[in-house]
């Protein structure tokens, strides 16, 4: 496992994607974090920081456990009886899995975006934006309107839907949808937005405008994105974790940095492998 | 081959309304409103067991809407996962109970009770609000009405269950990821996103309760006039029908018939509705069974 | 907090962020709370719906276990005033009616239901739509119908009017089982048969119908429990009968119709009788619906 606080020396020969060193303080980070379903581990001992205004990116073939650990962030896995989620995540200074941390205030703070758009049928397109608000006691009409027009522009959907936002949300096309929902996570003001495949779901040309999207959305929110698509890894983001499922098929994390430097020397072996195509 | 059968359905209507038109011809068309019901006297007015009919239907709906509906959700959402199956497969089990048993508990079980311990202790905590009026006598309204709640609450249950489990996911999901409760989820998600379905469901056991027959006449006390209270003993059209067929003849039988018409139409509008709004969930073949 | 921004004091997104989490966390016990009372009052109702459907089915085999004897078995109804008595013709009329209500709807409920299943056009929607219908339908008014049907035409009542009346109930419910249960069959098979030159009957018989089995069983069972409890038309066409009945040409009596007579008598063994009656009718119909469930998922198996 490699150590994810780069040095200097490293962080000065990257190549492609970013190479500034990470601003500030990690806005999460992962201690030892492990998932398990009924006993069976599905992610072992993942440990890494993910930094502000980031784009971090969890990279590896299918089956190696990125959506589950992505989940753990937000505590999805609380309604899974059989799930376990060790380890430490902390966001700032919250103990993110600790009793005393309620989970719907978490995520207000930790949004999700999923990988197929799922906007709430029977919503218009203005209730769907403001969802988020209304189920976390937002009543003033002003702060409502307020934060989903900030949303939808910031989700570059504002323009098209203006002056419809009474309709419903079904009459938005594929990346229409996706781009509400979206608006509908950024309108809570989370800290952090998890993506899990935001774009697999959508025709190419929806997924550039999404990629374009979450690009400029790195600087309102920092952004932990699950792709099992390594050139749109290497187009968007910042730094990535790539994680490879070991022989007990549990997920673990092989390495993890600066995205340029990953793909073009990489530490490991393993992820030489996974970059050149090889497998996954 | 489906023509045999629409041979017979057409067949079926048809006879009714044959063998009510003497009554249309003889009595015109307004004693179906009418409210005396005395064939001594020849009248035939219809009104007291239309009233029957609604007021115990709506007493059972008025109940099955929420509980059924509460029900349901704790089956498709609370109940843990390996209990699941077992309790939905038991409440459904239940709907093939026949009315005539729930009659015959009705009348042995509850009406005591009822005349006993619940319609006192109902009259003295809801007696104010004029509908607990009369003598407690446990047959009547009351009683036929809570049947027929036990009895449509498996439709109910089973058909919103259905459309409530399957409520994507991901949309549950998507509604957690933003903050919300767990009761949140299903009131703002989970329900409205199954709406048509349930109030297909809750069509359907009105339907069922307005048509039930034995259940209601072996509880309901049989009496012909308008009932003035929750409390009093009254009559339905079908039971209306069940009890006066085997001995009435002449006008009074086209009286019946007419009645039989009048349910008839009530029927098919009410499961029309209905079926329209369900649209045949994946269950189709089975509930159809299980459920009508 | 992320240090991207500008002025974290002038910064609106920042401010909303401060009056999102302020809203979220003061209204966050309401909201709990309010979300345990509604949770619990599913619980509760769960629980409430539970309870008499439980009762029910208590109540009638403590009082209907004492019933059976074999003078229950053996012995016809009698009238009102006379100790002892039976249900044996009730358990004939029940039977027979049964018998020739299934004998004659099973095959024509299944050919429609065949038929439906390979159409798609709006004859086939409009019939399906009146077979949904009238699985709904008020069963007195199907009794009516069997008396306008076979009991005038005929000058009597009879089984056979009773088994007409509890036929037509269960037609629907047939075919649409049936429908179903062929529609679920997978394309290739009938399509394999086809192909290999066989007649559209012939696919119809040895395939498609061999691999709808389970879920025509289960329908059919159903439907059968459903209309052996009717009791609403049987009251209109059978008109019962105190004396051991063979001939479905004459009136018979029923179970049901014997629960349904013997309720409103204070005699305690006709009420007797009738909790017996009651016990076994249940124990039939539920063993027709469990058995068709069971039925179905062993022969699911036996086809893999």
């Amino acid at each position: 496992m490699i150590d994810p606080t780069p040095t200097p020396d490293v962080a000065e020969d990257l190549g492609s994607g970013t190479d500034e060193p990470p601003a500030g303080e990690p806005v999460m980070r992962l201690q030892d974090v492990a998932v398990a379903f009924a006993g069976r581990a599905a992610v072992r001992s993942v440990s890494f920081d993910v930094y502000p205004g980031e784009i971090t990116a969890l990279i590896g073939p299918s089956g190696s456990g990125k959506t589950t650990l992505l989940r753990a962030l937000n505590r999805l896995h609380d309604t899974e009886r059989s799930a376990s989620v060790t380890g430490t995540i902390l966001l700032g200074d919250t103990d993110v899995n600790a009793d005393s941390t309620d989970p719907t205030l978490l995520r207000t703070r930790v949004g999700m975006v999923f990988q197929r758009p799922n906007p709430f049928p029977t919503m218009s397109i203005y209730e769907n934006a403001v969802a988020g608000l209304r189920f976390n006691g937002v009543r003033k009409k002003a702060l409502l309107d307020e934060a989903a027009e900030s949303a939808l522009i910031a989700a570059a959907l504002w323009e098209s839907v203006r002056d419809r936002l009474k309709a419903h949300a079904s009459t938005l096309s594929g990346g229409e949808q996706q781009r509400l929902c979206i608006a509908r996570a950024l309108a809570v003001e989370p800290e952090v937005l998890l993506m899990d495949e935001p774009t697999s779901a959508l025709d190419p040309i929806a997924t550039t405008r999404i990629e374009e999207l979450i690009g400029e959305l790195k600087h309102r929110v920092t952004i932990i994105i699950v792709t099992h698509n390594m050139q749109q890894a290497m187009r968007v983001s910042d730094r990535c974790a790539f994680l490879l499922m070991g022989e007990d098929k549990a997920g673990e994390l092989i390495e993890v940095g600066p995205t340029g430097r990953l793909f073009s020397e990489p530490s490991d072996p393993r992820t030489l492998d996974y970059v050149n195509g090889r497998f996954g | 081959m489906g023509a045999i059968f629409v041979g017979l359905v057409a067949w079926f209507i048809i006879s009714m309304i044959v063998q009510a038109r003497p009554a249309f011809s003889t009595l015109g068309f307004s004693w179906i409103i009418q409210k005396t019901w005395d064939p001594t006297h020849n009248k035939y007015g219809l009104l007291p067991f239309i009233l029957g009919t609604v007021e115990t239907t709506a007493i059972a709906m008025v109940l099955a809407l929420p509980i059924g509906l509460g029900t349901a959700l704790a089956l498709a959402y609370l109940v843990p996962h390996r209990v699941r199956q077992g309790l939905s497969s038991a409440v459904e089990l239940l709907a093939a109970v026949p009315s005539v048993v729930y009659g015959l508990w009705g009348l042995i079980v509850l009406a005591p009770l009822f005349r006993e311990d619940v319609e006192p202790f109902l009259t003295s905590i809801l007696g104010w609000t004029g509908l607990f009026n009369g003598p407690n006598e446990g047959v009547g309204l009351l009683l036929a009405g809570i049947i027929l709640f036990v009895m449509v609450l498996p439709t109910m249950v089973a058909i919103s269950r259905d459309v409530l489990a399957v409520v994507p996911s991901e949309q549950v999901e998507g509604a957690m990821a933003l903050g919300a409760t767990r009761w949140q989820v299903l009131r703002k998600v989970v329900v409205p996103g199954a709406r048509t379905g349930i109030l297909g469901a809750f069509t359907l056991a009105t339907g069922r309760a307005l048509g039930e027959t034995v259940a209601v006449a072996l509880v309901i006390g049989n009496s012909p006039y308008i009932a003035h209270s929750v409390k009093s003993t009254a009559s339905t059209l079908p039971a209306l029908i069940v009890n006066n067929f085997g001995e009435a003849t002449g006008t009074e039988l086209s009286a019946l018939f007419g009645a039989g018409l009048v349910l008839l139409l009530i029927g098919i509008t009410v499961n029309a509705v209905a079926r329209v709004l369900v649209r045949s969930t994946a269950r189709s073949g089975a509930a159809s069974a299980a459920v009508a | 907090m992320t240090t991207l921004t500008l002025d974290a004091s002038t910064d609106p997104i920042l401010e909303r962020r401060r009056a999102i989490q302020d809203a979220a966390a003061t209204s966050l016990g309401r909201r709990k709370i309010s979300s345990k009372i509604a949770i619990g009052i599913c619980w509760a109702f769960l629980a409430i719906a539970i309870v008499p459907l439980v009762a029910v089915i208590v109540y009638v085999v403590v009082k209907g276990l004492p019933a059976w004897n074999t003078d229950f078995f053996t012995q016809s109804t009698v009238p009102e005033g006379i100790p002892g008595g039976g249900v044996w013709n009730a358990i004939v009329g029940t039977a027979e009616i049964g018998f020739f209500a299934t004998a004659v709807t099973v095959p024509i409920g299944l050919l429609c239901g065949l038929t439906l299943a390979e159409s798609d056009g709006r004859i086939a929607a409009a019939v399906r739509f009146t077979a949904d219908v009238m699985t709904g339908m008020p069963s007195i008014t199907i009794g009516i119908f069997g008396y306008i049907a076979i009991v005038k035409t005929t000058g009597q009542y009879s089984g056979l009017a009773g088994a007409f009346a509890i036929g037509f109930i269960m037609l629907p419910v047939i075919m649409r089982a049936g429908e179903t249960a062929i529609r679920g069959v997978p394309r290739d098979l009938s399509e394999a048969a086809l192909a290999l030159g066989a007649r559209r009957a012939t696919v119809a018989r040895r395939v498609l119908v061999p691999a709808a089995l389970p879920g025509i069983t289960t329908g059919v069972l159903l439907a059968v429990a459903r209309g052996l409890g009717e009791t609403a038309p049987l009251l209109l066409t059978i008109f019962g009968n105190q004396y051991l009945q063979w001939n479905p040409t004459k009136p018979m009596e029923a179970l049901p119709l014997v629960i349904y007579n013997n309720s409103s008598q204070p005699y305690a063994n006709l009420l007797q009788i009738a909790w017996g009656a009651a016990l076994l009718l249940m124990v039939v119909v539920l063993v027709l619906s469990v058995g068709s469930r069971v039925l179905a998922v062993f022969l699911q198996r036996e086809r893999r």
